[in-house]
């Protein structure tokens, strides 16, 4: 510190004498004081106290400005469908995402905090919160894609569902002709079929990557005396074919388990040839039944459609809580660490266990720094905005919509109103100004 | 413990010695499940990181028909193409320049006059001093939706709309409240004696506020610094309100986000490379970042 040479260049000013004195001294200070202040103060009065109180009063006037409407364009957010289900959504993610995200990270926090290797999973999990919102919903939109190809979460989800139930060799047949219907998930012979006779199940809409590589040509069934014969084939040729009738140029389809089931009940089943024909011989007189089973057409898991309607609102949440959950886990960890380790080793010394000691002592003494973390989840979720409009197709970006959102929209697309998206503005304001009271008492205890 | 350093023959020992060991593999046992978990925790946490870059390593085609993770079993399909393609994109080079220079502004200008009010605040004697202190942290919870309207009607009049300058004293602004709350918070712990000495050697409040108060309080700085930068560089709504061709990164893609599907080949690189840059800040000063986010966990 060199304070001794700045003293000759910059001379104190010589006290002046007598009451001038007292009075320029008193008012010395006051001005450094807002010299000091002045830019600070100018850019919070230019840029967040005049729009506030000029947004409060523009939410009562109309689109154009002109006209004084009074509460109108407050009671159209709860009148308006599209504005009332952005407040519906924000009351959801309010539910969901503080409780969620404080839940995760006192968890991951505990989790962590006697394995070697704390620090890097702390790292990985916190690594998100650097990232964009944006860019993060991007990530997640790719992760939820409708196609089990394509999306990340669909293609482990399909692993699994696919595992118990597991796919047909033909998903998408549908029966053929008149002779040939569909019940359940199967596809039968209408009428019961003797010993002697031959039976045509044609199919189609079979997906042509579903017709396997040694599928010939389709046979024409050869009837046996004491024996049922038939031929399941591909009922499609280029430019059509007659239904119900075997035709060149049609293939058969090897590999179908054929059921067959006697008049007794009892059922028995055979595997179609290459050209798509099969047999079942020695069978006594009688009307049998004859078809494919379910497990032939069973549909193979074909994605949850995470970015439609239904479910937009949860994948944003996931993207979000992915996003926030490592900045629980900090603040906690941080909270944890602080904690009095003597107490805790007390309580196990007396035979504590270690649920009783998370239960009866670390969460009491964390819930100063849980309510930290619930309240400021509350805040961010009330604003929540870029994770949507990233999540969300724009095809489905009403059913997404949020507070935030619905704001933007209204003020800065297509409608351009301003009094109603002053409104909104207002809306957010109102509900983050609890938060604002607690922090200030909070603050004022820290001054 | 005892097992490594105690010497094999030492038979007395040999009996907790042996537990020691026990109790140790027990431990192990006992905690694998957890380890486990946190393993897969940890997976799930990285998955969308390594998908979005996956991702961007395939041509537009590739990725319309295949899922990222076919690049473990056909490495052939990873090309660095799409980065070569938007690195000669004017568009994606532009707004990273344009989100460099906002970020830096957005981080340079509120820090420095966030130190100036907190030295007030801190160190200078006038009335009401803590009330309007108080008054200024009250700000931390204004939403940027309640300027949004009214800035871009005051900007379009005073023809400043889509400028770098115009989103920098918006970013300046909304990051005041906490950098005045954090620095001077920080600025009060600094030594009275220090400063009483630089002014007994005679030294102006201005020359005491650069030449002791900001080195001094470099740490609270650096790990503002760290916070506000990542904070700024990732503003989405700010940006795409208040200007139109002045676009940063976020709301270059944001341009391109109608055509999800075809244009995947531009979003995916263009997104991993708007998370580079903050991540690399992250990793470098994580321990300021987090210092930041602790002191502060309101914003």
């Amino acid at each position: 510190m060199a304070t001794g040479a700045p003293a000759a260049d910059l001379p104190p000013a010589p006290r002046p004498e007598g009451p001038a004195r007292t009075r320029g001294d008193r008012l010395r200070p006051l001005a450094t004081a807002l010299a000091f202040l002045a830019p600070a103060i100018v850019l919070l009065g230019v840029w967040i106290v005049y729009p506030t109180v000029w947004t409060i009063i523009r939410s009562f006037f109309d689109r154009a400005g002109d006209a004084f409407v009074g509460w109108d364009n407050y009671k159209e957010i709860f009148e308006n469908d599209a504005l009332l289900k952005s407040v519906e959504n924000n009351l959801i993610w309010v539910a969901i995402v503080p409780a969620l995200v404080t839940a995760l990270g006192l968890i991951f926090a505990v989790l962590t905090e006697r394995i070697a290797w704390g620090t890097g999973f702390k790292l990985v999990v916190f690594m998100p919160i650097a990232i964009s919102l944006f860019a993060a919903g991007i990530s997640w939109r790719i992760m939820l894609d409708i196609d089990p190809e394509r999306g990340a979460v669909n293609a482990a989800i399909g692993q699994v569902a696919d595992a118990i139930n597991e796919p047909g060799p033909l998903t998408g047949a549908k029966p053929s002709g008149a002779e040939v219907v569909q019940s359940g998930g199967a596809i039968a012979l209408k009428d019961p079929v003797q010993p002697g006779q031959t039976a045509l199940l044609g199919l189609t809409a079979i997906r042509a990557t579903e017709v396997p590589d040694d599928a010939r040509q389709a046979g024409r069934p050869r009837a046996l005396p004491d024996g049922i014969t038939g031929v399941v084939w591909r009922d499609f040729k280029p430019g059509g074919g007659k239904p119900g009738v075997v035709e060149r140029g049609e293939t058969g389809l090897p590999g179908v388990t054929v059921e067959l089931r006697t008049p007794e009940g009892d059922s028995r089943s055979v595997k179609t040839a290459d050209d798509g024909t099969f047999a079942f011989e020695d069978l006594p007189p009688g009307d049998y039944r004859l078809g494919i089973g379910s497990s032939t057409f069973q549909q193979g898991f074909d994605g949850v459609s995470w970015l439609g309607s239904s479910l937009v609102v949860i994948s944003c949440i996931i993207a979000y809580v992915w996003v926030w959950a490592g900045f629980a886990m900090v603040v906690i960890a941080a909270g944890l660490a602080a904690l009095p380790r003597d107490l805790l080793e007390a309580a196990r010394t007396d035979g504590a266990n270690e649920w009783q000691v998370f239960r009866r002592i670390t969460v009491p003494l964390l819930a100063p720094v849980l309510t930290v973390v619930f309240i400021t989840m509350l805040i961010n979720v009330l604003k929540v905005f870029d994770i949507v409009l990233a999540v969300a197709p724009a095809s489905v970006q009403d059913d997404a919509a949020v507070i935030a959102l619905s704001m933007w929209r209204v003020a800065f697309t297509g409608q351009g109103d301003f009094g109603l998206g002053s409104a909104i503005a207002v809306l957010l304001f109102v509900l983050v100004v609890p938060v604002l009271v607690l922090n200030i008492r909070r603050f004022r205890r820290e001054v | 413990m005892t097992t490594a350093t105690a010497p094999p023959p030492a038979s007395t020992t040999e009996g907790p010695a042996r537990e020691g060991l026990g109790a140790r593999i027990v431990g192990v046992l006992t905690k694998a499940p957890l380890q486990v978990v946190l393993i897969i925790i940890a997976l799930i946490w990285l998955v969308p990181t390594i998908g979005l870059f996956m991702t961007s390593l395939l041509s537009a085609e590739d990725a319309g028909s295949n899922g990222w993770w076919r690049i473990f079993s056909e490495p052939s399909l990873a090309t660095f193409d799409n980065y070569q393609s938007i690195f000669e994109n004017d568009d994606i080079t532009s707004s990273l320049w344009t989100t460099l220079i906002i970020a830096v502004g957005g981080t340079v200008l509120p820090i420095f006059v966030g130190a100036l009010a907190a030295y007030a605040f801190a160190w200078l004697e006038f009335p009401g001093r803590d009330w309007v202190f108080i008054a200024v942290i009250a700000l931390l919870v204004v939403p940027v939706q309640m300027a949004l309207i009214p800035m871009f009607s005051l900007y379009n009049d005073l023809g400043i709309f889509d400028t770098s300058l115009s989103l920098i004293l918006f970013h300046t602004a909304f990051g005041l409240p906490f950098a005045i709350f954090l620095l001077r918070n920080f600025f009060i712990g600094i030594p009275r004696e220090l400063l009483e000495a630089a002014r007994l050697d005679g030294a102006s409040e201005w020359r005491i506020f650069m030449r002791v108060v900001l080195p001094l309080g470099l740490p609270a700085i650096a790990a503002l610094a760290v916070f506000q930068f990542i904070w700024t560089w990732n503003d989405l709504i700010v940006a795409l309100t208040l200007a139109r061709d002045t676009q940063p990164i976020t709301v270059a893609i944001f341009s391109q986000l109608r055509q999800f599907g075809s244009n995947i080949d531009l979003i995916a690189p263009a997104s991993f490379v708007s998370m580079a840059i903050p991540l690399v800040l992250f990793f470098a000063f994580q321990r300021y970042f987090v210092q930041g986010l602790l002191a502060g966990a309101v914003k």
